[in-house]
């Protein structure tokens, strides 16, 4: 079905426009024309289905959904509801305090926390249309696993200390209801909201990025590629991670990009270590944080992503390498 | 009409607050909105996800920009 998208942009190219098919403009508008109209109708059409899904959790029942749960079914549960429950990252701090106060252990907490940002609906549509269903689920895999074993290390280092003390002495009522939620009417409405909402968000990151796929695409050669990313360069997997952390939340912007990287020959776990850097590591997002965590516990935090990011490019490279 | 936003002051919780303030300027409903941007008085009033509005101090809306006709039927109330 998605060959229309295609067809779509032969149609504009070569005859709308009348270009030459083998020229480089043409061949850049080509992509650029195949990946717009493929992310923006993939975008929509999986954040509604997703959204309806979306639309049975929220982080309030997330809250009483992990309360009194043993610690290890507490870290599957939390990475997992993390990768699905829509908040606002303005949200992170009352989350946090909510769960804590609800007796939710600090690991578990973390380990929401951690999986949020980094496995999301956008990144994941995205990267299904980038690199295919199996890297995807690799992509997946590996988030949830990071979250898990955040949470574990966590507790298993005992590093509530590193919480405010203030944060325990906060007594929070039982959250009020809103009576909006349920019905098919209701659900379907989120769905569309979220779908609509997203797509504003997003658009012009998608625009740009593609844009700049499109560029490289067609202008800068794979040599030039290999030499500085390729499997060669033992570097690349950290600087790859190092340079994904001042783009914060542009992974929209960076994943179509990374489809033309990999056909340029960067192998794919230096990629996935690059957008996994890119979603999860957004430092503002991590220092609003700072009101409910010391600052050690924010440095063990980015460290962590940081080391396991890296590990897991490394790790990538060698069971997809050629 | 007393409405209270709560939200930490990012894009969304203004969003809300911009909503607000038109449609009760459409429907000519005086309204005095407060902001609440404090996450401790935000959990404190058993509010876990923002942007959310008490309306004459009761919860009406939780987590995200509320919709045009959420807005409108509350102000109408």
């Amino acid at each position: 079905m998605l060959d229309m998208f295609t067809s779509l942009a032969d149609w504009l190219t070569e005859i709308f426009f009348g270009m030459e098919r083998d020229s480089k403009l043409a061949d850049a508008f080509h992509f650029f024309i195949e990946d717009t109209s493929k992310i923006f109708f993939l975008l929509a059409l999986m954040i509604y289905i997703i959204g309806f899904a979306r639309s049975y959790v929220s982080p309030e029942k997330v809250r009483l959904w992990l309360t009194g749960k043993s610690r290890i079914t507490g870290y599957f549960l939390a990475a997992l509801l993390g990768a699905v429950t829509p908040f606002c990252s303005c949200s992170s701090v009352p989350l946090f305090i909510a769960f804590l106060s609800a007796g939710i252990p600090l690991g578990v907490t973390m380990a929401f926390l951690i999986t949020s940002p980094l496995v999301n609906e956008v990144a994941v549509v995205l990267l299904g249309n980038a690199l295919g269903l199996k890297f995807t689920i690799a992509y997946v895999g590996t988030g949830l696993t990071l979250g898990v074993l955040g949470g574990f290390v966590i507790d298993l280092f005992k590093l509530d200390k590193w919480v405010e003390p203030y944060v325990w002495q906060i007594k929070m009522p039982t959250p009020e209801s809103t009576q909006e939620a349920g019905g098919w009417a209701w659900r379907e409405k989120f769905a569309r909201g979220e779908a609509i909402d997203i797509i504003k968000r997003v658009w012009l990151y998608v625009l740009i990025g593609v844009g700049l796929g499109a560029g490289l695409h067609g202008y800068v050669p794979k040599e030039w590629f290999i030499e500085h990313a390729g499997a060669d360069n033992i570097f690349a997997v950290p600087l790859a991670v190092l340079i994904g952390i001042p783009l914060y939340s542009n992974a929209t912007g960076i994943i179509p990009v990374a489809e033309v990287l990999i056909d340029k020959g960067v192998p794919v776990g230096t990629i996935l270590a690059f957008i996994m850097s890119i979603v999860a590591i957004s430092l503002p997002e991590i220092l609003i944080l700072r009101k409910v965590l010391k600052p050690q516990m924010l440095i063990f935090f980015i460290g962590f992503l940081f080391i396991s990011f890296i590990f897991v490019g490394y790790l990538f490279n060698f069971i997809f390498g050629g | 009409m007393e409405i209270t936003v709560f939200g930490k002051g990012c894009p969304r919780c203004e969003s809300t607050i911009h909503r607000i303030e038109r449609e009760a300027a459409e429907l000519g409903v005086p309204v005095t909105i407060h902001k609440i941007t404090d996450e401790i008085q935000i959990i404190q009033n058993g509010i876990m996800t923002t942007p959310a509005v008490k309306i004459d101090g009761k919860l009406v809306h939780s987590g995200g920009i509320p919709s045009i006709e959420s807005v409108q039927s509350w102000l109408k109330a």
